[in-house]
């Protein structure tokens, strides 16, 4: 984005210049100047640029550090012990939490339950929502307002989805006439009572409430891609297709590999409409990491161990992230300039 | 003939997959629309009729759940709550960020990469991971059950995308005003604020409709930190409306239309910021 329109510049320099005294030319006139106006030499002045920095930094570190990074080491430290979060810290485990997480099925089955919205989304949301965005992404009359409907469940609150896809999905209720009505009675479900299927549901309607978000980020490396690229390939007598698969897609690789990060992220930590909707039940078949976290550590008082749970998931995040990093989004610039000299 | 054969398919093709996108895009619309649009019907019906016939306009219409629940004290009370604790989160982030990101963009220093992904790393911490522990963080504050205890860990957790999102913008502000800025004798402190932050209207504009947005859905940290009802905010007060009446699917219905309404009128409001925002705070970061 530029820094304002050019009118807001000029009234600016206009304002920065006092009218009374004369433009004097700068020795330094028109070199970039580094990036600090202060601090040419004088001692006082490094020291005066070294407040001016510290003081500048100070409320945003001392925010983060509070709040951020001290509960985060705290809940390290008290991962080590057998705490239920009101009497003193003495009950010393050591490692005792993690080895039971790792050994609880309930837990393991909260991990597995996430990869399969990982795998689910990675599969079928991100698609889908890469295919609206390059819908979206031709000129048609409409095209604005489907742009704002679609992306509306994303500014609504977790809960409030959450709430209204409950009395939807409720046996008998809207979602299964709706279906009767369509002539599909048949694939009507217990959709949040069934242990078998709860999990699948919950990803449609996670599908319903975030692809718009993954959509408007598709759309906007769309419109960084120059038309010029594509209008080459279709001249060259490539097919739509192959326009897309060839020039389109590559080029938009960076965009789509930092939706999939998200998306990864976002799961990892799904909460909200989990807890909404079945509280991670039946019999624990829609439990997430952070719905287990939260059930194990604040509803039956276990802050030691839900701290451990946390710290696993954390590492998870890390992990992850450390190695999208590393593997993945590294490529970025080289990925791009090679499959442009392809196509 | 090439050319005569491309004329001629061409219109038609174009015309079905016109019509192909049209039928789509349409579709989807409608899979995000019917649901708002039963809640909001829903809450004009009885819960009676929702049982008895699912799927249908109201018949006759009730207005008696929205009535209760607007002449009642609770959901304005919770919309208060909601308004204060954005509003607060929006007054502590939006200085500190810009403040941070000002430095980290304009000046040189030693050390500066390293506190920029010192920031950055917040990213990977998400709230939910450190609950447990702000929790108990925040009673040894003293901040459980008071507006500055969602607020701040919320301005706190909101730093990193801030920071992410205006700091190229700070230092696309061109060197020569800065420098002529210095040669009126205008320090640091001026030049960030008679400058630096006129000149980034629309990206704060961005940034604060984010906070806003986050902070006005947010529910797992006002869960744990607010007690007393009469702090609740709204997606608290959905919650607990719908396991308080959860028989009554109409009142329910009701409830959660009018709770969606804020955010709808923002939205349609501010949904260039929202839009662009996101968009240039994932693909910068």
């Amino acid at each position: 984005m530029p820094p304002g329109p050019d009118g807001t510049l000029a009234s600016v320099e206009r304002r920065a210049v006092p009218s009374g005294s004369p433009p004097t030319p700068h020795p330094d006139a028109g070199r970039p100047v580094a990036l600090s106006p202060v601090g040419r030499g004088r001692v006082g002045s490094v020291w005066r640029k070294r407040a001016t920095i510290a003081l500048f930094l100070l409320p945003a570190v001392a925010l983060y550090i509070l709040f951020v990074l001290v509960p985060i080491f705290q809940g390290a430290y008290y991962s080590v012990f057998d705490w239920n979060g009101l009497a003193p810290l003495t009950d010393f485990v050591g490692l005792d939490n993690y080895r039971e997480a790792l050994a609880d099925p309930d837990f393991l089955a909260s991990v597995r339950h996430v990869f399969v919205i990982v795998g689910l989304s990675l599969v079928l949301q991100l698609p889908f929502a890469l295919g609206l965005a390059v819908l979206l992404n031709r000129k048609f009359r409409g095209r604005a307002v489907l742009r704002l409907l679609f992306f509306l469940p994303y500014v609504l609150a977790e809960v409030i989805t959450a709430v209204v896809w409950k009395l939807i999905l409720q046996p008998g209720g809207m979602g299964d006439r709706t279906l009767e009505l369509l002539g599909l009675g048949a694939f009507s479900h217990l959709w949040l009572a069934d242990t078998g299927v709860v999990l699948y549901t919950m990803f449609l309607v996670i599908t319903w409430k975030y692809f718009g978000f993954h959509m408007i980020l598709y759309l906007a490396g769309l419109q960084q891609i120059p038309q010029e690229l594509q209008e080459a390939a279709a001249i060259d007598g490539a097919s739509k297709w192959k326009t897309f698969r060839h020039v389109t897609l590559p080029l938009l690789g960076p965009t789509i590999r930092i939706s999939v990060f998200l998306s990864i992220i976002g799961s990892l930590q799904l909460f909200d409409l989990v807890w909404v909707m079945t509280g991670g039940g039946p019999l624990d078949a829609s439990n997430t990491m952070a719905v287990y976290m939260f059930d194990r550590g604040f509803q039956r008082s276990r802050f030691g161990y839900g701290s451990a749970v946390a710290v696993l998931v954390f590492l998870l995040c890390f992990v992850f992230a450390l190695g999208y990093q590393r593997f993945v989004l590294r490529r970025d610039v080289r990925g791009a300039l090679t499959s442009m000299g392809a196509a | 003939m090439t050319a005569a054969v491309v004329t001629r398919r061409r219109p038609v093709r174009r015309k079905v997959s016109r019509g192909a996108a049209y039928a789509i895009g349409v579709g989807v619309a409608l899979v995000i629309v019917v649901p708002i649009v039963y809640a909001v019907l829903g809450g004009f019906r009885t819960t009676g009729q929702i049982s008895a016939r699912p799927v249908a306009l109201p018949d006759p219409w009730v207005f008696e759940n929205y009535r209760e629940i607007v002449t009642s004290g609770d959901f304005w009370r919770q919309v208060f709550n909601s308004v204060v604790i954005a509003a607060i989160t929006l007054a502590v982030v939006v200085p500190c960020a810009s403040m941070a990101a000002f430095v980290l963009a304009r000046y040189s220093f030693a050390g500066r990469e390293a506190v920029y992904i010192f920031f950055t790393l917040g990213l990977l911490f998400p709230l939910a991971v450190a609950i447990l522990p702000l929790f108990i963080s925040l009673r040894t504050f003293g901040l459980l059950d008071s507006w500055y205890g969602v607020a701040l860990p919320q301005a706190a957790f909101a730093l990193p995308t801030t920071i992410i999102v205006l700091r190229p913008f700070f230092r696309s502000i061109p060197a020569e005003l800065e420098e002529a800025a210095a040669i009126d004798g205008c320090g640091p402190f001026r030049f960030f604020w008679r400058i630096v932050l006129p000149l980034s209207r629309p990206v704060l504009a961005t940034v604060s409709v984010l906070a806003i947005v986050t902070s006005w859905n947010a529910f797992l940290l006002p869960l744990i930190v607010l007690n007393s009802p009469d702090l609740w905010t709204l997606p608290l007060g959905v919650q607990n409306f719908s396991t308080q009446y959860s028989s009554d699917t109409a009142r329910i219905l009701a409830f959660t239309s009018l709770s969606m309404v804020p955010a709808l009128v923002f939205y349609v409001i501010a949904e260039r910021q929202i839009v662009s925002g996101l968009a240039s705070g994932a693909v910068k970061g």
